[in-house]
């Protein structure tokens, strides 16, 4: 076996916060060989991030390394003066970021800025430079490099701005490319484009690649060998098909049952009790103790030690040794598989037909109206009590016009919203207002959806007070506490403010805002994309449970596929304003027709998936709802596009009562 | 009566502010969000020390705005009595002496002769041009040049050993109560501020206050026996002036944002919330106000005041309750010429604010727009009118100097830095120069200014959210 490109010993790296000390990396070790794909896995705020950021010394002002070794080809790079540790950056070792709104320069062109790394690292100048720069575009696949290269990064759209930073990356062909969260911030079709470029690039220039990623599936796309983290600190280390088929500590479990998927429907999702430690402690035994369901004394006691499961498989847990402990396990994961009654009344509970919202662009002095923006041009769906909804589609597409337009937080342009019997675009002033306790949102953003500056049992007491909905103030407080119960937070906690609490908890807080004025329809707008995979499993259960004993009906509005499996009834997909399929979660996932369908399925990384499905490439991005493609809006991407989808929409077609697709593939018939 | 209180309008205006400011302090200690950052600025030296600074000349300027007049001497039994027609501040009373040491024109710091020559008659009924001596300065000194080296050895050493007293007790108690409130021995207590080892700097502070105690005393006992920033024209002690101006630039300052704030707040808020033709109208509105010259705006405006109050005595019956109006309108008119910065703030803060998921989660509960901006949208800008309060403050202190300087100022009887730079400009061309007068103002505006800006620094720190 070769050598070891990079090799980190024992790594400790410290964040002041105020006082304290925050141990944010916390004795970490590992290797990486070259040509290969190393992935660190792990929650947010686990301390990913600060050792990848050690590795380039590129550590914010609080923080410092405190001891450990870092060597690249045998160099110690701690050791190394910042102007020596200038070359090594970029030139040997490149990184690329989670957001690439933020890590261009806007006021440099992008060929400048690639050039800009060449010239630092390089002696290529003027045409040659200019030559390399346009071959690293075409590396990184951006359409028509030469016209391009003049252009701002405000042109480009986030997964081109991506693609952009990878081949400022690959400029001075780095021996190892750090990828932080690569494409968290991207749509699952371009997630696909990006990963596969990195898989591909990788093949051709043999670099070594740590992925960071807190997405098991994109880690089982791309990774060779994965490392889990936890609490600053490595918890388990093995090979890809080792760890996928024998994960061992029992926080990794943990993670692979809070999945989603259709294989849990019905079923309550694995939780991971309580939060991750603060890090400013000494820890005297396993991090993980006081959430793990095997814990015993020796855990609280006694730091576990590597021990070796394979060769090549190593886990930190006292479990290994002593395999007694283990028996629990039964008692701990069994969960009741809840059979949901599959409630359908006739009249549905909210009928939407034709919704149209077009935003009108002002443009010069006088703010003439120059176009409109067709965010939701023409939407038609229909939700019964005790069901869910699931509206999916790429960024941009129009899911959260729809969702506001339907509460009229937005007033539709056209279209009708019945909502049990009354049209909601025809109520105003209080009217509207009074109906409003029927309907509800729940955000993605659990930071910007509660009032920094009120108390949880005033934002909770809001709308009660607003809608009437208890009328003395006893009544209100007993009722905010059996809500704060129902969603799992204690009756004390409405009287703190919301920075105290953690994304998931801000979340529970949502929704028992929501939940406060008795709705029977709520619109959750990407609810759990902001939170942990192991939060994400914990509001999902909330919102099943809820659904099951209050028979609400969900819109829920999302991009993540598997969640949708394992939680909608039924499924909406939306391209470019309009809906392209419709049908139940069955009908939807096993049997999409509609090619746009196709391809975001087949784009959705998979955590089983070892033969390697295919997947349909979309060429380019989402068009601009300015002005959106004659004929079918899909049909500069779709690969199946005939010359009768460039002339007119497609008709609707219908495959059974509740599956149907606007798509000519299907309409000759 | 012993006395007539007299309520000048400025001076309730204060009050209500100082109210205000009581109640702030009162919804801020329930609150935690509100309170932390006040725990941030508490914590930085620079912050501490200015607000020190500070309070001590609020303090000043609230004395003086305690105002009466004092009944004249009775004529008879059961006669009405009749008060004088000057109006006093408590502040008067506390400085005493320093109101009525009246020479006859010019001296300088310390000096014990007037600074001008004049005809003296001697007892034997001889004259002579010498300079005469001072009817208060330095008055019970028989022969000055010998004596007075040491006289004023002795009272600094007297004054400093007040002024050691007074800051040893202070620190005696400091460390007491911090013992007892942190639950630790007096020793430890006083280790810990030695060292700056609490998370409050109460070093700085103990330093700072010890200075101005210092300052306090030495002034005390030396302006019982000298001018010890000389006097004006007219023999007026400078150093009193000065201290009297110091309500005028509070004033000026304070009143008129809050003259300014209501304004600011509504059509800043409203334009951001409401956005269509409100903004519109709103953004014009402001646009062609700032494009007015500030000063041309001023002066005309004062000048109509002027004009209206000189065909009007009869409405005012002291010279107080006439400059008191004036400085009132000139807040008034300063205010509505400075609101549009503020307002342009509000509005783009109000714009990001009503995007947040938080208004609209309010909105899908059908809560009203009144209470959406008194709720969530006003609670959550108060921090931009925070810190341009007290940025603005030393603008607006400064404005008044060189209003009052171009003659479109305050009141000519009312003290200011203005009036006194005013009047010391002409005296700077005299030989010898008259200096004293314009070296008070400025020391004494500059330590307001200074603290202030220090003071809206930390503020700025603390408060803004893209700081931290
Ligand atoms: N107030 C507005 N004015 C003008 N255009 C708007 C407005 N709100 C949304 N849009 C545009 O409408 C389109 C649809 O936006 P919407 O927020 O509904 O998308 P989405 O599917 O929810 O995307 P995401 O997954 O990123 O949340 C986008 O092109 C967006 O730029
Ligand atoms: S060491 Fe103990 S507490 Fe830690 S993961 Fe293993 S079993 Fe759980
Ligand atoms: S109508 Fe044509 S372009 Fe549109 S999805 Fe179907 S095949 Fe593709
Ligand atoms: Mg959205």
């Amino acid at each position: 076996m070769s050598r070891p490109l990079l090799v980190v010993e024992n790594l400790r790296v410290s964040l002041d916060a105020g006082k304290t000390q925050v141990r944010a990396v916390d004795g970490v070790s590992f290797s990486i060989d070259p040509h290969e794909t190393f992935a660190l896995l792990g929650e947010s705020g686990c301390g990913k991030s600060m050792t990848a950021l050690s590795l380039m010394r590129l550590l914010p002002e609080a923080g410092h390394i405190e001891s450990g070794r870092i060597s690249l080809d045998g160099q110690d790079l701690l050791g190394l003066p910042e102007i020596a540790m200038r070359s090594v950056r970029g030139k040997r070792i490149a990184m690329i970021f989670q957001e690439p709104m933020t890590s261009l320069n806007p006021v440099m062109t992008i060929g400048q800025q690639i050039a800009e790394t060449l010239h630092r690292h390089t002696d290529l100048r003027g045409e040659a430079a200019q030559r390399r720069v346009l071959e690293l575009l075409d590396a990184v696949g951006i359409p028509a490099p030469q016209a391009r290269y003049h252009d701002y990064p405000f042109q480009f759209s986030g997964g081109m701005k991506q693609r952009v930073m990878i081949a400022i990356a690959l400029a001075c062909e780095p021996d190892l490319l750090i990828a932080d969260e690569p494409t968290t911030a991207l749509d699952v079709t371009i997630q696909a484009q990006v990963l596969e470029l990195l898989r591909r690039l990788q093949r051709e220039r043999g670099m070594a690649v740590m992925l960071i990623s807190h997405d098991l599936a994109v880690v089982s796309e791309m990774a060779q060998r994965v490392a889990v983290m936890y609490a600053g600190e490595i918890v388990e280390m093995a090979g890809r098909e080792e760890f996928f088929a024998n994960p061992q500590h029992p926080y990794t479990r943990k993670l692979f049952a809070s999945l989603p998927g259709a294989a849990r429907r019905g079923q309550q999702l694995e939780i991971i009790r309580g939060s991750v430690p603060p890090l400013d402690q000494e820890f005297s035994g396993c991090r993980f103790a006081g959430r793990c369901d095997f814990a015993w004394q020796k855990c609280s006691d006694e730091v576990p030690a590597w021990s070796k499961v394979t060769s090549g498989h190593q886990v930190r847990c006292h479990l290994l040794e002593s395999p007694e402990h283990a028996a629990c396990e039964a008692v701990a994961t069994l969960s009741s598989p809840v059979v949901r009654p599959e409630v359908r009344a006739d009249q549905p509970l909210l009928e939407v037909t034709d919704l149209k919202v077009h935003f009108p662009i002002h443009k010069g002095l006088f703010k003439r109206v120059a176009g409109h923006v067709r965010a939701v041009d023409g939407v038609s769906l229909a939700i019964h009590s005790g069901r869910t909804l699931a509206l999916v589609g790429e960024s941009g597409c129009g899911k959260t016009t729809v969702g506001k337009s339907i509460l009229q937080l937005i007033r539709p342009t056209v279209g009708s919203v019945r909502f049990a019997g009354d049209e909601l675009t025809q109520l105003k002033g209080a009217a509207l207002r009074a109906r409003r306790a029927d309907f509800q949102i729940v955000f993605q953003d659990p930071y910007s959806s509660l009032d920094p500056r009120m108390r949880v049992a005033d934002i909770i007491e809001e709308g009660m007070v607003a809608l009437g909905a208890a009328v003395s103030s006893v009544d209100r407080q007993n009722s905010m506490n059996s809500l704060l119960q129902q969603v799992g937070l204690s009756p004390d906690s409405k009287y703190r403010y919301p920075h105290e609490f953690s994304g998931g908890q801000r979340q529970r807080i949502a929704i028992a805002r929501a939940l406060a004025v008795k709705p029977q329809l709520i619109v959750c707008d990407e609810p759990t994309s902001a939170l942990d995979v192991s939060v994400q499993a914990q509001i999902l259960n909330l919102l099943k449970g809820l659904q099951d004993e209050l028979g609400l009906a969900y819109l829920f509005i999302t991009h993540n596929l598997a969640v949708v499996e394992y939680f909608a009834h039924e499924v909406a997909v939306m391209y470019l304003g309009r809906i392209v399929e419709r049908g139940t979660v069955e009908e939807v996932m096993q049997s999409p027709r509609h090619p746009y369908t196709r391809a975001l399925l087949s784009a959705v990384p998979v955590v089983e998936g070892d033969a390697r499905r295919e997947i349909i490439r979309l060429a380019g991005d989402l068009p601009s709802p300015a002005n959106p493609p004659s004929g079918c809006h899909f049909h500069p991407r779709c690969p199946q596009a005939m010359a009768a989808c460039r002339q007119n929409y497609p008709a609707v077609v219908g495959f059974s009562i509740t599956h149907s697709a606007s798509c000519y593939l299907y309409s000759e018939k | 009566m012993l006395f007539n209180p007299v309520f000048l309008w400025t001076d309730m205006l204060l009050w209500l502010l100082l109210v205000s400011v009581a109640f702030y302090i009162w919804r801020v200690r329930q609150r935690e969000h509100l309170l932390q950052p006040w725990r941030r600025l508490l914590r930085s030296r620079s912050g501490v020390a200015s607000a020190v600074v500070l309070l001590a000349f609020v303090a000043v300027g609230v004395f003086d705005s305690l105002h009466f007049r004092l009944p004249l001497e009775k004529q008879g039994n059961g006669a009405e009595t009749h008060y004088s027609p000057e109006v006093l501040s408590v502040f008067d009373l506390m400085v005493g002496p320093l109101r009525k040491q009246v020479e006859k024109t010019y001296s300088a710091p310390f000096a014990v002769q007037l600074y001008t020559k004049e005809t003296i008659e001697l007892p034997g009924g001889k004259q002579v041009r010498d300079y005469p001596r001072l009817k208060y300065g330095g008055a019970h000194l028989r022969e000055p040049v010998r004596e007075q080296a040491g006289d004023i050895a002795v009272t600094a050493l007297q004054g400093g050993v007040y002024a050691f007293f007074l800051c040893g007790g202070l620190t005696v108690a400091l460390a007491l109560w911090l013992a007892r409130r942190r639950g630790i021995s007096p020793g430890e207590a006083w280790t810990m501020i030695r060292h700056g080892r609490d998370e409050i700097p109460w070093r700085t502070l103990l330093t700072t206050i010890g200075l101005l105690i210092l300052f306090g005393c030495l002034a005390t006992v030396f302006s019982a026996k000298y001018h010890i920033f000389g006097t004006d024209k007219v023999g007026q002690d400078v150093f009193y002036l000065s201290l009297k101006s110091i309500r005028t630039g509070l004033m000026i300052g304070t009143l008129t944002t809050l003259v300014m704030l209501p304004f600011a707040l509504l059509l800043g808020i409203m334009a951001g919330y409401f956005r269509g033709w409100v903004d519109d109208v709103i953004q014009y509105t402001y646009t062609t106000l700032s494009s007015i010259p500030g000063v041309l705006l001023i002066a005309a405006a004062v000048l109509i005041l002027q004009v209206y109050m000189d065909n009007n005595q009869e409405l005012f019956d002291t010279v107080a309750a006439r400059a008191d109006l004036r400085l009132l309108f000139l807040c008034v008119i300063l205010g509505i010429t400075s609101w549009t910065g503020l307002c342009r703030l509000l509005r783009g803060e109000t714009l990001k604010v009503r995007e947040m998921e938080f208004i609209q989660a309010a909105t899908a509960f059908g809560v009203g727009h009144f209470r959406i901006i008194a709720r969530h949208i006003l609670p959550n800008v108060m921090h931009i009118v925070l810190i341009s309060i007290v940025l603005d403050f030393s603008a607006l202190v400064l404005a008044e100097a060189v209003l009052s300087y171009v003659g479109v100022g305050v009141d000519p009887s009312m003290q200011s830095w203005g009036n006194m730079i005013n009047g010391a400009r002409l005296e700077m061309a005299r030989e010898p120069m008259v200096w004293w007068s314009l070296l008070a103002a400025f020391v004494f505006m500059f330590v307001l200014v200074l603290s202030a800006n220090l003071f809206s620094d930390r503020v700025r720190d603390a408060f803004d959210p893209r700081v931290r």
